[in-house]
């Protein structure tokens, strides 16, 4: 008991002075149990930042917690389920929010075929969100992110509570694709690869900027082939895993990235920059409201969308191509939550 | 270093070999399971480490493939407990699996550390050192039951007992000797958290000694039915089996910091620097027992015995206790061999 109190005031402190005292900060996930939410649920054990982790699913997130609680690091973890309003205990008072929950593709599916499914339940989740954690850093990893994150969006502003510097589409994986696989062509160190990856996070909506890093020179085929293989990185694990399932390791990996960069930033670290799925300027004229950009984070979220620099002529147009799409896939979420308002 | 993963596809093999594949010390990792591993192992080939990750199934002599040069072995293969079920009732079928995988080893890969997982540890352990045996590549001090998870829980549970709020879980290292089930289990908190521990109740004592001997089941009955501890246990595999790797890494690199104590459940062959002195101070000939091993970079170079002089009169019991439990464990494992 006691140790829970004054935990609660050092966080209460903590918002006062945030640079000056050690962070206590409550991370939710929704979607715990499932073959993303439960790695992602150990990598964010063991994250230090993390002093209280909730996890929340319709079934299984008590037995996860149950087994990730017994790891010794500095956070307590609770798991919670529908059952009188467990989603409320778990989103209330959070400072980031992640959302793996839905169904994963099947072989020949893409993630837009799943919108069906997913998008009724990143709704009514995010519903739950804003009654519970307004205030939180959301991070969508639910797909297709293209349009769940409109969705949630649209949600949050019908209850009064958006704010777009708080909401993020997790396009982490694209990036960390482009890195191995660019190193894999080039033979080289993949920790040491780094790629600007804009647009959306789905096959040709990915657009990574080969041009600008040291490989601008690869023979457009084998770059063609390189650049295919990010976009749809994706479905190759899909394939290969058969049925059973698509990226869930890889992803937990990159969702946990993602997370430990927001969480770095609320507590007040600088220079923190990500590329990520968000409410974005630089197309809206166009009426592309979402876009990929890197960012630079801070305690209230996005401080910074950054330009995406020059670009080649063919990124031109793989860009033209990617906004067309997004702007599909964008409408989309928007309609679906209108249309669950008649 | 490379790394082998048998039961790579499994529920603590998953998330078992997303740390590997995130660890700067391993270079190479490969996936083995008789069904899926392909699938694990393109979506962990996606992540920008360095380590090049393969994966193997039984067809086109998998197993061999996958063992080819490895460092080390890591099992956790093998099906895990529902609601109701002792470690030993997992006997039956994962007694053959373990078997099977050793033979793999013994023939292609005989000087690897193995790092056995696949419950029941207590009989687990004494089949792959048989089996080592039966084709002469037997080195006990390669050779470990993977009790880490003992250890993990025993510093969770002392530092939520923490009333003073001073310390971090991270701060504890309680020592965890005996076996890997239920009252085979005695972690010595006297040794490991002098403070914390006097300041409890003997009830309090009793109810933590018994929290650490059950918490498997504890996950077991939370997931009703789903599993074991899969998250945890990857945790506590890859915590211990990095701690090897970084001593046989550091060593090519001649770094001063040479060696590392941890608990682990071993064959207590008399070749091993302090093995003799341990079961004399035990009093018993038992030749399996989770203890103290001091870690270089070739395995255990000496068992610890010095902390059988510091424990109190009830963990004297609770060893006693242990070691009755544990010769019919290590029996069956021995005998299960010997009749094959």
């Amino acid at each position: 008991m006691f140790s829970r109190t004054s935990s609660f005031q050092a966080r209460n402190l903590a918002r006062c002075f945030s640079t000056s005292l050690p962070s206590n900060y409550k991370v939710s996930i929704l979607g715990a149990a499932g073959g993303i939410g439960q790695p992602l649920s150990l990598l964010m054990k063991l994250n230090s930042d993390v002093t209280d982790l909730a996890l929340y699913d319709i079934r299984g997130a008590p037995g996860v917690a149950a087994d990730v609680s017994h790891i010794p690091t500095n956070s307590t973890v609770k798991g919670y389920g529908p059952e009188n309003d467990g989603i409320s205990t778990a989103l209330k008072g959070s400072d980031v929010v992640i959302i793996p929950a839905g169904v994963p593709r099947k072989p020949g599916m893409t993630r837009d075929d799943l919108f069906n499914t997913n998008a009724s339940i990143i709704a009514s989740l995010a519903g739950a969100v804003a009654d519970n954690s307004p205030n939180a850093a959301i991070l969508v990893i639910s797909n297709p992110v293209n349009s769940t994150v409109p969705i949630v969006s649209e949600v949050l502003k019908a209850k009064g509570v958006y704010n777009p510097k708080k909401l993020f589409g997790v396009t982490t994986l694209d990036v960390i694709r482009a890195s191995r696989f660019i190193s894999e062509v080039q033979g080289t160190n993949p920790t040491e690869e780094t790629v600007t990856v804009i647009g959306g996070h789905s096959g040709i909506t990915i657009v990574p900027l080969i041009s600008q890093t040291p490989h601008k020179s690869i023979p457009k085929e084998q770059r063609d082939a390189l650049i295919n293989r990010i976009q749809f990185g994706g479905d190759e694990v899909v394939k290969a895993k058969d049925g059973a399932g698509s990226a869930t390791l890889s992803m937990a990996s990159a969702g946990a990235r993602m997370a430990s960069s927001v969480l770095s930033a609320l507590s007040g670290k600088t220079s923190v920059t990500e590329p990520t799925f968000i409410d974005n300027p630089l197309y809206k004229s166009e009426g592309v409201e979402f876009f990929a950009s890197p960012v630079t984070l801070g305690p209230e979220g996005v401080t910074e969308v950054h330009e995406y620099g020059p670009v080649e002529d063919y990124e031109a147009e793989m860009i033209s191509i990617a906004k067309d799409t997004l702007k599909k896939n964008i409408q989309k979420g928007i309609e679906f939550v209108a249309s669950q308002k008649k | 270093m490379k790394v082998t993963v048998c039961g790579a596809a499994g529920g603590i093999g998953q998330p078992l070999s997303l740390l590997f594949k995130l660890s700067p010390y391993v270079d190479e990792l490969s996936l083995y399971d008789v069904v899926n591993a392909p699938g694990v192992g393109a979506d962990l080939a996606h992540i920008c480490t360095k380590c090049k990750v393969s994966s193997y199934l039984p067809a086109n002599d998998g197993l061999k493939k996958s063992l080819e040069n490895s460092d080390l072995v890591i099992i956790p293969a093998g099906i895990p407990r529902k609601p109701g079920m002792t470690r030993d009732d997992l006997f039956k079928i994962n007694a053959g699996i373990i078997r099977d995988l050793t033979i793999g080893i013994a023939e292609t890969c005989p000087n690897a550390f193995v790092l056995i997982i696949s419950n029941p540890v207590n009989s687990t352990v004494p089949i792959v050192c048989e089996v080592l045996k039966k084709y002469n590549v037997f080195n006990p001090n390669k050779i470990f039951g993977v009790t880490n998870l003992d250890i993990v829980r025993s510093n969770t549970f002392i530092s939520q007992l923490d009333s003073t709020n001073q310390s971090k879980p991270e701060d504890f290292n309680i020592p965890v000797i005996g076996g890997h089930s239920g009252e085979t289990i005695v972690p010595l908190f006297s040794i490991g958290a002098p403070q914390i521990y006097s300041s409890l109740s003997s009830q309090q004592k009793a109810s933590l000694i018994n929290r650490v001997q059950y918490a498997g089941d504890e996950v077991v009955k939370a997931k009703d039915g789903k599993g074991s501890a899969t998250l945890s246990m990857a945790y506590a595999g890859f915590e211990l089996a990095e701690k090897i790797i970084k001593l046989a890494v550091q060593s090519s690199s001649n770094s001063t910091d040479s060696s590392v104590t941890a608990c682990c459940y071993i064959n207590l062959a008399d070749s091993i620097n302090g093995a003799a002195d341990f079961k004399q101070k035990l009093n018993s000939d038992i030749n399996f027992f989770s203890v103290p091993c001091v870690l270089g970079p070739n395995g255990v170079t000496e068992i610890d015995s010095s902390i059988l002089d510091k424990i109190n009169n009830d963990e004297s019991d609770l060893i006693k206790v242990s070691v009755d439990q544990l010769y019919p464990n290590i029996t069956k494992g021995i005998n299960f061999v010997k009749n094959y």
